[in-house]
């Protein structure tokens, strides 16, 4: 089979068309910088953006004026304070005024799961006595079939594209990922197309070994994209930790528009990809992130026949 | 160790510590939360299962975690879950004890905004949202809440309900069929409130050094409901103290 894998820059101009809705998940942790940056640098236009924390890379994202809609759950730099580039979209309309569609977590990640299941609605216990249903029509209440009551419902979500940042994959987009989950695996399978981006890309054999570990199938994979230390300033377990001095620094940077256009004039648009990112980033910083040894124990699949 | 004067937040973070004393499986929120429940697991509790809405039971943190979805949380943890998991299995299946949860705006029935103040389509100030407390404070058995006391934040009437608490009082969560029972204290850095009385109406049970029932009333919306018995806070202990400044917090970010 042939490989999938290709350089970040092609996999934004193939996949990332112009008002498409995009999903850049990952929990605080797995965030995939690399991708948001790579997007802000192809000038793309009027998309619809999904996460459940928008975190720093939307708030780049919306500050780059890349987006006019915003999904989400949560609003916040987190363990740090405000989106300052996001709260100046909402409230004052710069770069660009910015909708937005507001849910709890467990929304986006029912939203996510009907999405990848493709079921038409997601029942969760929620929203009971919440005014955010009345902030958002799409958040409504369905009479249970069985007879115990009325029961919140989202419905669907199926972003056009998902990049997905991982430890390791291979050619495939056979993907292994341990750590904070998040909902990896269900936009993956929600989403109509899939770009796997990871610290290293490994044989179809290291896949192999470990069954258990494989979030997400080559099967739904598009594209595989290799991109060491791609989700910096944010962490990849075992691989790097996140680089709190960014996300405080970022708090200040982004308190206005202008210092915060100079920054992604500095780090995004005069640079022209992630290599030259991590070369201005530095060893130092780069060794600083890096984490002391954990292993697990090896199992054992055993052979059979 | 200078106990004499512990900072607002210190205070907060012993009083929702010790008031954390005999639950299991405790769903800890960014910030305040996170050193609370870190304290008591490092002191009376042991055995506290740590709960976090990234997908982690059982954490048993190495530092302080710098948010919720620190690194340090998944080395050593019980179980690393996904967050479709986390919150279908674990807080809808009704395994957690108590959440601690935090906002802007409360009421007196507990109810919390952390949405917006002002109108929510042309906000004042546009806060984070929901993140997981709408459906933990549904959720979870009980809800303690952490916040600075003051006329800004406990208010007669919230801007945007995010987070149900008692809603108009009295069983107005059964009725709605909510499974967990709701507020049940308010930890400030001024006083303690519990929902003790029919109406589920905050009630002020315990003062902090210092403070005076005037103090506390004019610091809070709507005219305020005061315990038969009113106690004192016993004052953090050196101990206590000790493991916040030393273990907790090093860097001071709440001295």
């Amino acid at each position: 089979m042939s490989t999938k894998l290709i350089p970040m820059r092609e996999a934004v101009a193939r996949h990332v068309a112009d008002g498409c809705t995009l999903a850049i998940e990952g929990f605080t942790a797995f965030i995939c910088f690399a991708a948001a940056h790579e997007i802000i640098r192809q000038r793309k236009r009027d998309l619809v953006l999904c996460r459940l924390t928008p975190d720093l890379i939307y708030d780049q994202m919306i500050a780059a004026g890349v987006a006019r809609k915003l999904i989400f759950s949560y609003l916040g730099n987190p363990g740090v304070g405000s989106l300052h580039a996001i709260r100046r979209a909402i409230e004052l309309g710069v770069p660009r005024p910015l909708e937005i569609e507001e849910y709890s977590h467990f929304g986006m990640v029912g939203r996510y799961m009907a999405g990848a299941a493709d079921l038409p609605f997601f029942p969760l216990r929620s929203y009971v006595g919440s005014d955010m249903p009345a902030a958002n029509d799409l958040i409504r209440f369905v009479d249970s079939p069985y007879g115990d009551g009325p029961i919140a419902v989202v419905p669907p979500l199926k972003p056009d594209v998902a990049f997905v940042h991982a430890q390791r994959a291979d050619v495939q987009g056979n993907t292994h990922l341990w750590g904070l989950l998040g909902t990896q695996k269900e936009v993956a399978f929600a989403a109509k197309k899939v770009v796997v981006v990871v610290e290293e890309v490994v044989d179809e054999e290291v896949i192999r070994r470990d069954p258990n570990r494989t979030l997400i199938p080559g099967l739904i994979v598009d594209a595989v994209v290799h991109e060491p230390y791609g989700a910096h300033p944010s962490y990849v377990q075992g691989y790097y930790d996140r680089d709190n001095d960014f996300y405080l620094k970022w708090d200040e940077w982004s308190r206005d528009q202008a210092t915060t256009e100079a920054w992604l004039e500095e780090w995004v648009y005069a640079l022209p990809d992630r290599a030259a990112y991590l070369d201005k980033l530095g060893r130092e910083t780069l060794d600083r992130l890096a984490p002391g040894s954990l292993p697990a124990e090896p199992v054992n699949y055993g052979r059979y026949g | 160790m200078d106990v004499s004067s512990p900072s607002a937040s210190e205070l907060m973070i012993i009083a929702a510590s010790r008031a954390l004393r005999g639950n299991r499986t405790v769903f800890v929120g960014v910030g305040l939360p996170n050193i609370a429940c870190n304290l008591a697991r490092r002191s009376h509790s042991p055995d506290m299962e740590l709960v976090y809405e990234s997908g982690v039971f059982g954490a048993q943190p190495a530092r302080l975690p710098l948010s919720i979805g620190d690194p340090t949380l998944v080395s050593g943890a019980t179980s690393v879950v996904s967050m479709a998991d986390l919150f279908m299995l674990y807080l809808q299946r009704g395994l957690i004890d108590v959440a601690l949860l935090g906002g802007a705006q409360i009421d007196r029935f507990g109810n919390l905004n952390t949405t917006v103040i002002g109108d929510y389509a042309r906000p004042k100030t546009r806060l984070p949202g929901s993140g997981g407390a709408c459906e933990i404070a549904i959720n979870a058995r009980r809800i303690f809440m952490i916040m600075r006391l003051s006329k800004r934040a406990f208010v007669n009437k919230i801007d945007f309900q995010t987070s149900p608490g008692h809603l108009d009082g009295g069983d107005a969560r059964q009725r709605l069929g909510m499974p967990g029972f709701g507020p049940d204290q308010v930890i400030t850095d001024k006083a303690l409130f519990t929902f003790d009385n029919p109406e589920r109406e905050m009630m002020l049970v315990e003062l902090a050094p210092g403070q005076t029932v005037e103090s506390v009333r004019a610091a809070v919306g709507w005219p305020l409901r005061v315990a038969g018995s009113l106690r004192e806070m016993i004052p953090p202990t050196a101990e206590e103290l000790a493991i916040v400044r030393e273990q907790l917090d090093p860097q001071g970010l709440y001295r």
